[in-house]
């Protein structure tokens, strides 16, 4: 398996076609192209914009049988009220803390993963890394009820630590930074060996300031999926002070059934899916690339 | 994906770790793997086996007593009509939901692949609903299926129609939840499509273009079997995938009968009103063995033709 950058950098490379703008071209290249693009650009954005200006809508311009897309008047009122009705100023903090605590967490712990597993002697190396690839196949929601059931014996409930726990171990991280370790010429770690350089030196020192693009793979990818992380925080929390935002919006959910709560609850979706939607559109490159992984192995 | 080679080890006729350096080597190594190995353990691969002791008990989740009961939690769930249901349900999710995203995904692939400008901005664009999170999407499209108050019921007004109830009928329920499921993965399969796509020879793509091949024997000929491989990894991946989704159906259609999906039905069992933790664990084990029968199966076969690609 090869990093997939390879495959992005040729998907920016424009092809023009030989006689590009014969009239028979131009139209197969808007049916073929552009005109099926455009349509699935607004199928996704779309629902998204809406999102985004209904949440500033009132109540009048949301509970009506013709709804239109923009806001007559931009009121703030649909996030004050999301913020009244479920503690959404600390759920934010605490899904930003959790965020970071854990995506570092489990980067940190990839990286001495993975590097142990490639440049380390062991005998079981082999043995350890089935063990990860293997866990990399079972999805977390079939363990819920044994870690549930663990993690409240042991008062997780409604703590910090029980919600970041059971997540922690990484196999994705290790997985991908051991293929690309195993990329790394091993003739510049033999050189450091000689210069009496520790593995952990050769760890900090010379692995990870060449590894910088998968590192920021794997830790996009870990953040957005901690962020979005569901069904864990759903089990494990029932205070509001100490949920995460998908839970805490899912609280809000149920809090403001009814047709007058859409737009409370078009507030909330905003908080949960804007944060994630500006990093990607800065680094949807590597976050791309990171979730793709598999498909291009070779 | 091929596993490494076993370390070179330089002590053959001692025992490993009579060596100095080959234990401390060891020992490095353990501190370094041994956290992460831990928690894999513990949280990942213990449930598994204790998900198989908890599918024996008849026991109330939070209850001190349990009863053993042996394998009649599996025979309750084949024999009471819930298997039925929910696997027939399962399958239809799965199968609608794989078709619709890797059909929709290779169009909008074939679309991206073409010399259009503002391409990178739309491939970028499809693939953003696979990263954001499906509680939220899923109020979003919510709102727009509300049967009264939803844009699309305004646009069915429009032409004289009436919205149907999404979220009382079970059908509706599930082709709602598909449609909503396929928007947020058809991306993901996009990109890997555009991969495929973009992996493929150029020089026999256009030799037969010289040839006189159109568009479509070209396409029916050359690019979809060319694109074999591609299919049968996002065919695994998506279906494993599918059966997992769990967001969407909580937050649109927790109560409906007709999303109930394998995943869901365990999570409801033990977290639902009826907190059987027994029970839940047998669906969970049931859910295990499928999705290892599929990996097994990707391990095996697809790995080896995907090399190819």
């Amino acid at each position: 398996m090869t990093s997939t950058p390879v495959v992005d950098r040729r998907a920016l490379v424009e092809q023009p076609l030989p006689g590009m703008w014969t009239r028979k071209n131009l139209v197969a290249t808007l049916l073929g192209g552009a005109l099926p693009l455009l349509l699935a650009t607004l199928v996704v954005a779309l629902p998204l914009l809406y999102m985004v200006l209904s949440s500033f809508k009132t109540v009048h311009e949301i509970v009506t049988l013709t709804p239109k897309l923009l806001p007559d008047h931009w009121a703030f009122t649909n996030y004050s009220e999301a913020m009244r009705n479920v503690p959404f100023g600390r759920i934010f903090l605490n899904s930003v803390m959790l965020t970071t605590v854990g995506s570092s967490i489990k980067v940190v712990l990839a990286l001495l993963t993975a590097y142990a597993l490639v440049f380390v002697r062991f005998p079981f190396k082999n043995v350890i890394f089935v063990l990860v690839l293997v866990a990399l196949m079972v999805p977390s929601q079939v363990s819920i009820l044994p870690n549930y059931v663990l993690i409240a014996s042991m008062g997780g409930e409604n703590t910090y630590w029980g919600i970041l726990l059971p997540g922690l171990g990484t196999a994705f991280g290790t997985f991908l930074l051991r293929q690309h370790f195993k990329t790394l010429p091993t003739s510049m770690l033999e050189a450091a060996e000689v210069d009496g350089a520790g593995h952990w030196r050769r760890l900090w020192q010379i692995v990870v300031p060449v590894s910088g693009p998968s590192i920021a793979t794997v830790a996009l990818v870990t953040i957005v999926s901690e962020w979005n992380e569901y069904i864990w925080p759903l089990i494990i929390t029932t205070d509001p002070n100490k949920m995460t935002l998908p839970v805490g919006l899912t609280l809000l959910a149920s809090n403001e059934s009814g047709p007058q709560g859409w737009g409370v609850m078009m507030a909330g979706s905003v908080l949960v899916i804007l944060p994630v939607l500006v990093v990607f559109s800065m680094l949807q490159r590597y976050i791309v690339a990171g979730l793709t992984q598999g498909s291009l192995s070779n | 994906m091929t596993v490494a080679a076993p370390a070179p080890t330089t002590a053959h006729k001692r025992p490993y770790f009579a060596s100095p350096r080959n234990r401390r080597d060891a020992l490095i190594f353990t501190m370094m793997a041994l956290p992460n190995v831990a928690l894999i353990a513990a949280f990942t691969y213990r449930p598994l086996i204790v998900n198989l002791q908890y599918s024996t008990l008849d026991w109330q989740l939070g209850s001190r007593t349990a009863t053993v009961i042996g394998l009649n939690n599996y025979v309750e769930w084949f024999t009471s009509g819930d298997a039925a249901l929910v696997l027939r349900t399962t399958g239809l999710f799965a199968l609608a939901t794989v078709g619709g995203s890797m059909l929709l995904g290779l169009l909008v692939a074939l679309a991206l692949n073409t010399a259009v400008p503002g391409r990178t901005f739309a491939r970028a664009t499809v693939f953003a609903p696979y990263v954001l999170s499906g509680v939220g999407v899923g109020l979003i499209w919510s709102f727009i299926f509300d049967p009264t108050y939803g844009v699309l019921s305004f646009y069915l007004r429009g032409m004289g129609l009436s919205s149907p109830q999404w979220f009382s009928d079970p059908g509706l329920s599930l082709v709602m939840v598909i449609i909503v499921y396929v928007w947020k993965n058809l991306g993901y399969c996009a990109v890997v499509y555009l991969a495929g796509l973009q992996s493929m020879p150029s020089d026999v793509m256009e030799a037969a273009s010289i040839d006189g091949a159109s568009g479509w024997s070209r396409f029916r000929h050359m690019t979809l079997p060319l694109l074999g491989p591609t299919t049968l990894f996002l065919t695994i991946t998506t279906i494993l995938n599918s059966l997992q989704a769990f967001d969407l159906i909580k937050i649109m259609t927790p109560a409906s009968d007709g999303t109930r999906v394998l995943i869901y039905e365990a999570y409801l069992q033990a977290f639902g009103a009826y907190q059987r933790a027994g029970y839940s664990a047998a669906i969970s084990v049931i859910l295990f063995v499928i999705l290892l029968a599929l990996t097994v199966i990707q391990l095996a076969w697809v790995e080896k033709k995907v090399h190819y690609a």
